[in-house]
C-alpha cells in the first residue's frame, strides 16, 4: 500500500494532515452548504440569481475569463523569454514574476488604482484616447491580470525548461520552419500546463477581492464583483443570502479544481509517452 | 537558460523580450514603484509620522501576533502534509492533494464567510459561544482561523516537489542504520529541503501578514482592536489619507520584496548545490 513501508511517520503525519484539513477547511465548508440548504429551491434561486447577483457573476466570470486569456498569452511569452533567451537582469526579472504571490492584495489594489485613476500616471495617458480604466469593468480586468499572471508563468516555465531538444532538432532537420516547430512540437507539449495555468488564473480572478474592490468603483450592475456582494450581504446580516452566492461560487471552484486535476493527469500521460 | 536548437531570429527574439518586459513593467513593476512613490510623496517626515500613528502601530503589532500564531501552525501542518504525500503512496492520495489545494481556488471572502457561519452570532456555534462569553468572530481567534485557511497549502506546496524529487532511498538507509523518525527528518530530509522550506515559510508569512479578504470578513474592522495592516491600509485609504495608506502598504511591499529576494538566493544556492553534486 505505501510506497516505502520502512520509513516511519506515515500515520502521525497523515493524522495531522486530515485533522487540520477537516477542522480548518472541510467542516466550515460543510457549514456553508448546510446554511444554503436551509433555503428551499425558490428562495435559493431568488438569493443566488437575482438580477443584481447575475450582473455580478457576469462581471466576475467574464472579467476572470478575459484576464485569464490575456494572462495565458502574456504568461507564455514571459515564460518563453525567461527559459530560452539570455538578457541583462534575467534572474532579477524571473524573481519579480512571483510578486503578485507575495504582495498583499490590498496593496496591489491601491497601487493599481493610483496608477489607473484619471489623474494617475497611466490613467491620464489612457484618458487622452477616451479610455477610462479605474472605476469601470476594465479596472476589474486589470487587477485580475495582475494577480493571475504568475500562475501561468510558473506552470508553463518548468515544462518549457524540460522540453527535450531532440524533437525540435528532428523537426528542423526534416525541414520544418520555426513557426511549424512551435505550433506542431512545442505547443502540444506545453498545452496541458497552459490549460492548468489558465484554470488557476481564472479561479484566482474569480474569487479575487482585495485588489479588485479599490479599482472597481463597485457600482451595482456595472462594476460590482460577486465576492463583494457576499460581503455586502454579510454586512446586512443576510447570512443565508451570502451563503447562497458563496455556494454557487464554491461549486464553480470545485469544477475548476477538477479541470486542473485532469489537465495535470493529461500531462503525466503525455510525459509517460502515452 | 537552456540551449535550444530552435534559434529564433534576432527580430523575433528582441520583439518577444520587449513584449515580456513591457508586460512585467506595466503590470508588476509600475504598481510596486507607485507604492513607494506615493508613500514618500510628502517627504520622509510625513512617512515616518504616518507609521508612528498609534492605530497604525497597533495594526503592525496585531499583524505580527497573527503571523506568530499562524506560521508555526502552518509549518507543522505543511511538513506533515509534505511527509505523508511525498514519501508514501496510499489510496485517495490524489483526492487528498486536491483538497489541500482547495484554499488556492476558493475566494478569500468565502474563507471568511464560512467561519462567520460556524462561529458568528447567528452561526452554528454562535449561541453556545455567546453563553460562555467566547469571542471568535470580530476577534483575534477568527482572524487567526481565516488566515490559517488561506495560508494552509503554501509550505506543503513548496516542499512536496522537492521531497518527491529526492526520493526515499536516503531515508530508507537511515532507517536501516537505526535512526528514529525525528532523526531521519532532521538529519536526512531537512538538509535537502531547507531552502525550499525557508522560502515556503517566508511566503506563508507574507501571505499571513497580507491577507485582506478573509480577514476583512471576520474582523469587523474595529479600529484599534481587530485591524491588521492590510485593513489599516483600507481604512486610511478610505479616509483619503493616501500618504499614510501607502506608507503602511510600503512596509508590506518591502516584506514581499524580501520574500522574493530569499527565493532568488534559494534557487541560486540550490542550483549550485546540484552542480557541486554533479561534479563530485
Amino acid at each position: 500500500m505505501t510506497k516505502s513501508p520502512v520509513i516511519p511517520g506515515f500515520l502521525p503525519t497523515l493524522g495531522v494532515t486530515l485533522f487540520a484539513l477537516s477542522l480548518i477547511v472541510l467542516l466550515p465548508i460543510v457549514a456553508l452548504f448546510l446554511r444554503a440548504s436551509g433555503l428551499d429551491w425558490h428562495q435559493f434561486l431568488a438569493a443566488a440569481f437575482s438580477p443584481r447577483v447575475l450582473a455580478a457573476y457576469r462581471l466576475s466570470f467574464g472579467g476572470a475569463l478575459i484576464a485569464a486569456a490575456i494572462n495565458s498569452a502574456a504568461g507564455l511569452v514571459v515564460a518563453w523569454v525567461l527559459v530560452r533567451y539570455d538578457f541583462p537582469f534575467r534572474r532579477l526579472i524571473d524573481a519579480l514574476v512571483d510578486l503578485p504571490f507575495a504582495l498583499p492584495t490590498a496593496v496591489a489594489g491601491i497601487a493599481l488604482t493610483a496608477l489607473y485613476a484619471p489623474n494617475g500616471l497611466f490613467g491620464e495617458f489612457l484618458l487622452r484616447f477616451g479610455v477610462t480604466v479605474a472605476f469601470t469593468p476594465l479596472g476589474v480586468i486589470v487587477a485580475m491580470i495582475f494577480i493571475g499572471l504568475p500562475f501561468v508563468v510558473r506552470t508553463v516555465q518548468p515544462v518549457l525548461q524540460d522540453l527535450a531538444p531532440e524533437h525540435e532538432e528532428a523537426a528542423l532537420s526534416l525541414g520544418a520552419n520555426p513557426w511549424q516547430v512551435f505550433h506542431r512540437i512545442i505547443l502540444p507539449a506545453i498545452l496541458p500546463a497552459l490549460v492548468t495555468g489558465f484554470a488557476l488564473a481564472f479561479a484566482r480572478g474569480l474569487g479575487e477581492y482585495g485588489s479588485v474592490i479599490f479599482i472597481a468603483g463597485n457600482m451595482p450592475f456595472v462594476s460590482e464583483i460577486a465576492p463583494l456582494l457576499i460581503v455586502t450581504k454579510l454586512e446586512q446580516y443576510d447570512y443565508t443570502g451570502a451563503a447562497a452566492i458563496a455556494t454557487v461560487m464554491l461549486l464553480v471552484s470545485f469544477a475548476l479544481l477538477l479541470i486542473i486535476n485532469s489537465a495535470q493527469k493529461w500531462r503525466q500521460i503525455r510525459l509517460s509517452g502515452g | 537558460m537552456r540551449t535550444s536548437p530552435l534559434r529564433d531570429s534576432t527580430p523575433v527574439r528582441l520583439a518577444l523580450i520587449i513584449l515580456a518586459l513591457s508586460v512585467l513593467g506595466l503590470f508588476l513593476v509600475a504598481p510596486l514603484l507607485v507604492v513607494f512613490g506615493e508613500a514618500l510623496a510628502r517627504g520622509v517626515d510625513a512617512y515616518v509620522a504616518a507609521l508612528a500613528d498609534p492605530e497604525t502601530q497597533f495594526s503592525i503589532r496585531l499583524t505580527v501576533i497573527v503571523a506568530m500564531i499562524t506560521v508555526p501552525l502552518d509549518l507543522v501542518i505543511g511538513v506533515s502534509i509534505a511527509w505523508c504525500v511525498a514519501k508514501f503512496d496510499f489510496r485517495g492520495k490524489s483526492l487528498l492533494t486536491t483538497l489541500i489545494d482547495l484554499p488556492f481556488s476558493v475566494s478569500p471572502v468565502i474563507a471568511g464567510l464560512i467561519y462567520v457561519l460556524v462561529f458568528g452570532l447567528h452561526g452554528w456555534l454562535g449561541p453556545i459561544l455567546q453563553a460562555h462569553d467566547i469571542h471568535i468572530i470580530f476577534a483575534l481567534p477568527g482572524i487567526v482561523l481565516a488566515t490559517l485557511f488561506v495560508t494552509f497549502p503554501f509550505i506543503a506546496r513548496e516542499l512536496i516537489p522537492l521531497m518527491e524529487q529526492q526520493g526515499t532511498e536516503d531515508e530508507e538507509a537511515a532507517v536501516v542504520l537505526g535512526a528514529s523518525g525525528w532523526q531521519i527528518f532532521r538529519r536526512v530530509t531537512l538538509p535537502n529541503v531547507k531552502w525550499g522550506l525557508l522560502y515556503g515559510v517566508l511566503l506563508c508569512n507574507a501571505r499571513a501578514m497580507g491577507e485582506f479578504g478573509a480577514v476583512s470578513v471576520v474582523s469587523g474592522h474595529i479600529r484599534g482592536r481587530t485591524t491588521t495592516m492590510p485593513l489599516q491600509v483600507e481604512i486610511l485609504y478610505d479616509d483619503y489619507n493616501f500618504v499614510a495608506a501607502f506608507a503602511v502598504a510600503s512596509v508590506l511591499a518591502l516584506l514581499a520584496l524580501v520574500t522574493l529576494a530569499v527565493r532568488s538566493v534559494f534557487e541560486w544556492r540550490y542550483a549550485r548545490e546540484l552542480a557541486a553534486e554533479g561534479r563530485a
